[in-house]
């Protein structure tokens, strides 16, 4: 195959991923989307097996290691749970990091390319800056799985003067970079080099473990942005236009997610990757501590429940982090489907930051099968509740907590949430009294027109689904 | 010298209140004033002069020795051009006047040489001038006693009940206008336990309909809004058909309908036709609040209860009255607190000071000048901020629902082209050309994943990212040109076959594993 075919190849590439990004804006579409996507991929990996640039003799190691990844790759996504997709996307992420940064070594340490003056420069320097971001990304990755999957707490990390940590770490890498560009050979480039990958690793780590658990969605979308910038970076560095429009596209996209989190949350980008929310927030938690939330907390049964759903003619289904953990989705769609056939009106309002991932509600409930068009948005329904009988809260605290609105010392104060409160009444399903990921009180809680119903949430909606059929 | 408050009798048919109460009269004597109440003043609301008198106010009989004998006189009604005659010459008064209706009232009381405080021109916007608002605590109480009016002209409960004798549906009441009258109104229905819907031109009061537990009803006329050419008219008919549609839609549902709509200084608006009164079911009442200023529904007859298709339509105009203990109390409570206000000193003297918001905007004539209207105050443009996050909001809706469209400010927005300006400079003067063909290539696709990015919709974000993820296994590219390259270098060549073949195994998990679990999750979306 020429080199022309080679690059006509990738532009057909290029546009079926751009397809494929521009599928997912309807589920309708998704599937063909996903379908393109595969497409492209097959194009552009069979244009390069078979290009100018790869000679008969590699072919039985591209083929061994094809196989041997992609059947690891398959056998995951076959297994997983969907409660763990977070953990899995971002375990994905420190791959595509790791190979960044493998690729970036590989291609400074091959002689064929030579290159002399600004280009030798701009070369070593999209090395640097592809290994540079491939680390942080595949650390980071690391750090964000082992906090998904419980291996590591949530709680945020912070060590004193991280901020000037980060800045001298970040004056280690610029000086070594100079290093660098300057270095002789091969060799002596190396020293620098391996030293950036290390303190680039730790930055990784360090930033990550910065971050509270409810920031997680957040740096899980920066780091499918980072994986990106990184395929644009190794793209640059072997002249290869494909890889980098792909690495963009990737790129931009979780930008625009980690975008979309912050603003659900009413937080600055900035100050979530300086990490540390979720602690900074203690002191104005203590400040308000005297004004304790008035009221008294009300519990209820599963059978009052039950009556409570069955005399409903609307109500909203609120899931979060907490349905999830005890994969409860299943039971909800069950009891979501008993009410339906009854004649109630259930919907569901997913909040932006529902759950530990961007969209994650809304996979688990697609995993149980719930209808996608009753699953709506925040900003849909939010105007909806006070016409609401019933709004059920499944293990969700902070996305319904009334002191974002009303109490403007409150580390969540802005956040935009779903205003269950207004519903005529509502019912928050919780282990226990334990405050959220933000360690706020909530109001919510002691409002008259709420009740608790204190459980595990799978259990307790089974309970609950066995006395609305009785 | 302590000043005389004078209490007349009200001589408007149908006025059952007094300014005053034995319990304020008690008060007013604590600021220094004496106080006069003519004999008979309290009767229709209960208080009787014995009352009074031990309270601490002379009775005198008739009411022109009465206003002969005022300093202040306190009244409810605006006086008759008989009551004005009496009035001492340069004395004070303090009642509801409507200066805007009644200008010639007002010329009979310049040409007195009067100073008269208007409690219905009280500022109420200042918060301070709350505990004065007479509009507000009359329009309470008679927003309750239309509820009650109502509920005894309805032959059911208001609340649902589920007894031995069979099931009671709730009363469903729907009120018309959420001022203060009709807020008090829902509260009334809603804690009798009836199902209550209310609406309002106003949208911000929607959160207090919801607050009293009525349910809030939306006109529906956005689209109309959007009609283009003579934008404001085409607006308000758009709107009015729309209000009309959803007032017909709820008199064929609801039992019970309160109308409180007034536009100050214009006939009440027509909002009740009489096909909508047929189309209720026998039995409903409505209750027209407005009755007085001709009323909301075009069936209504001022002053009366009527039945028309089988619907009792009660147009009283005396709702405060017929609840006048409680009203006068308010009301003398109103004015008691007024009263301080204009004495500060404690010593029976009033001081009518016009450097005070509050007062300024009540005194309407300061010894013989009129000096109404005052000042306009600087009133917030409040209701149109609304209309406009309203329009702005299903513009945002069209962009994916993420909708960052709200413009960036001026100076931010400048400052990044800057910054892009620099970095532009910056690659343009020092890279080779090769170069920038790749960082051309790069800036339009980010560009492109921008625009593509913002239409996925929000359900679908976890399949976006891992179908991102999945593409980002393209830089299996960079392992494969790096596995057998067609020139052979010689040294090195073992470790970058191992770092490449390693990179793209890794990648290989990804590609195949990121799209597999996109098929998988996207198979689970369905309708």
């Amino acid at each position: 195959m020429s080199e022309s075919l080679a690059t006509v190849s990738y532009i057909g590439a290029t546009i079926l991923f751009i397809l494929s990004l521009g599928g997912l804006s309807n589920p309708e579409t998704s599937r063909r989307g996903n379908l393109y996507g595969m497409i492209g991929m097959a194009l552009a990996v069979l244009a390069t097996v078979f290009g100018p640039r790869v000679t008969m003799s590699g072919i039985p190691w591209i083929i061994g290691a094809m196989v041997v990844g992609g059947s690891v790759g398959i056998y995951a996504a076959r297994v997983v749970k969907m409660t763990q997709m977070p953990e899995l996307v971002a375990l994905m992420h420190s791959l595509v990091g790791l190979a960044a940064c493998l690729v970036g070594f590989a291609s400074y340490i091959d002689p064929s390319v030579q290159l002399a003056g600004a280009e030798k420069a701009i070369h070593e320097m999209e090395i640097y800056i592809g290994i540079l971001i491939g680390a942080v990304t595949f650390s980071g990755s690391i750090i964000a799985f082992g906090k998904l999957s419980g291996k590591i707490g949530g709680k945020p990390l912070l060590l004193p003067a991280r901020h000037l940590m980060n800045l001298v770490g970040l004056l280690i890498v610029i000086f070594f970079g100079w290093q660098f560009l300057h270095a002789e050979s091969v060799s002596a480039g190396m020293m620098p080099l391996i030293v950036m990958t290390v303190i680039a690793l730790l930055f990784g780590i360090h930033m990550v473990m910065a971050i509270g658990g409810a920031d997680m969605p957040v740096v899980v979308s920066m780091l499918n942005s980072y994986s990106g910038w990184a395929a644009a970076a190794t793209g640059f560095m072997l002249n290869n236009d494909l890889l980098i429009v792909t690495g963009a596209l990737v790129g931009s996209s979780g930008a625009i997610l980690s975008y979309i989190m912050c603003r659900a949350m009413a937080r600055n980008f900035i100050s979530v990757i300086a990490g540390g929310f979720g602690t900074g927030g203690g002191a104005p938690a203590a400040a308000s501590g005297d004004a304790q939330p008035a009221g008294e907390v009300v519990a209820i049964s599963a059978a009052e429940t039950a009556e409570l759903l069955r005399e409903a003619r609307n109500v909203i289904i609120v899931p979060g982090y907490g349905m999830a953990v005890a994969q409860a989705q299943h039971t909800v769609n069950e009891i979501t489907q008993y009410l339906r056939e009854q004649g109630v009106n259930v919907r569901f309002g997913i909040h932006p930051v529902a759950g530990r991932m961007p969209g994650h509600m809304n996979v688990l409930l697609a995993e149980a099968r719930v209808p996608y068009d009753i699953v709506m948005e925040m900003d849909e329904l939010n105007e909806d509740f006070p016409d609401t009988d019933v709004a059920m809260v499944i293990g969700a605290n902070d996305i319904v907590n009334p002191s974002a609105q009303d109490d403007p010392n409150s580390p969540i104060a802005g956040m935009p949430v779903l205003e269950v409160w207004k519903a005529k009444t509502s019912i928050v399903m919780k282990r226990s009294m334990a405050s959220g990921y933000a360690g706020v009180d909530n109001p919510l809680f002691y409002k008259d027109n709420n009740r608790m119903l204190f459980g595990d949430a799978k259990k307790m909606l089974e309970e609950v689904f066995v006395a609305l059929k009785a | 010298m302590t000043l005389m408050i004078g209490i007349p009798r009200e001589i408007s048919a149908g006025e059952k209140r007094v300014a005053t109460v034995p319990d304020v009269v008690e008060k007013l004597i604590k600021l220094g004033f004496k106080v006069a109440v003519e004999s008979g003043a309290g009767d229709a609301a209960n208080f009787s002069d014995e009352v009074y008198r031990a309270a601490g106010a002379e009775i005198i009989d008739g009411a022109a020795k009465l206003w002969v004998a005022s300093d202040i006189v306190f009244k409810v009604r605006g006086p008759t051009a008989e009551e004005v005659g009496l009035m001492r010459e340069g004395g004070t008064l303090v009642s509801f006047i409507w200066p805007a209706q009644n200008p010639e009232l007002m010329q009979q009381l310049a040409a007195k040489k009067t100073t008269v405080l208007a409690i219905d021109s009280l500022p109420r916007t200042l918060s301070r001038a709350q505990k004065m608002d007479a509009l507000t605590s009359q329009a309470g109480v008679a927003g309750y006693r239309a509820v009650i009016e109502a509920a005894n002209a309805f032959g059911r409960f208001f609340n649902g009940q589920i007894t031995a004798a069979g099931k009671v549906p709730p009363a469903k009441v729907f009120i018309a206008g959420a001022g203060v009258a009709g807020l008090a109104a829902i509260g009334t229905a809603v804690s009798l336990g009836a199902i209550v819907r209310a609406n309002d031109t106003r949208a911000e009061v929607a959160d207090q309909v919801v607050s009293l537990g009525g349910e809030f009803v939306k006109v529906d006329y956005e689209e109309e809004g959007s009609g283009g050419g003579g934008y404001a008219k085409v607006m308000s008919e758009g709107f009015q058909q729309a209000q009309r549609e959803m007032y017909a839609k709820q008199a064929k549902e609801v039992d019970i309908i309160i109308t409180t709509a007034l536009i100050p200084g214009k006939p009440a608006p027509r909002l009740i036709t009489a096909e909508m009164v047929k189309s209720m079911k026998p039995g409903s009442v409505i209750v027209d609040m407005a009755a007085e200023q001709g009323g909301n529904c075009e069936l209504t007859e001022p002053g009366q209860a009527v039945v028309k298709h089988g619907v009792t339509i009660v147009g009283y105009t005396d709702l405060v009255s017929r609840l006048s203990k409680q009203s006068s109390t308010l009301y003398a409570t109103n004015l008691f607190r007024l009263t301080e206000e204009l004495c500060k000193t404690k010593d029976g003297i009033i001081n009518v000071n016009m450097d005070d918001d509050a007062i300024r905007g009540l005194t309407v004539i300061k010894e013989g000048n009129i000096t109404w209207p005052p000042p306009a105050p600087k009133l917030p443009a409040a209701p149109a901020k609304p209309a406009a996050a309203k329009a702005a909001a299903p513009a945002a809706k069209g962009h994916g629902g993420g909708g960052s469209n709200e413009p960036m400010a001026g100076g931010k927005l400048a400052i990044m082209f800057g910054v892009a300006a620099l970095i532009f400079l910056f690659v343009g003067a020092y890279a080779p050309a090769a170069f920038l063909g790749h960082f051309t290539v790069f800036v339009l696709a980010c560009f492109v994943g921008y625009m593509v990015v913002w239409n996925v919709t929000p359900a679908l974000h976890t399949p976006l990212m891992s179908v991102t993820n999945a593409i980002s296994s393209i830089i299996a590219l960079g392992a494969l040109v790096q596995i057998a390259p067609p020139v052979d270098g010689a040294d090195g060549r073992g470790l970058i076959l191992a770092l490449a073949v390693a990179a793209l195994a890794l990648t290989a998990v990804n590609m195949f594993g990121g799209f597999a679990v996109t098929q998988r999750m996207l198979a689970m979306f369905r309708k």
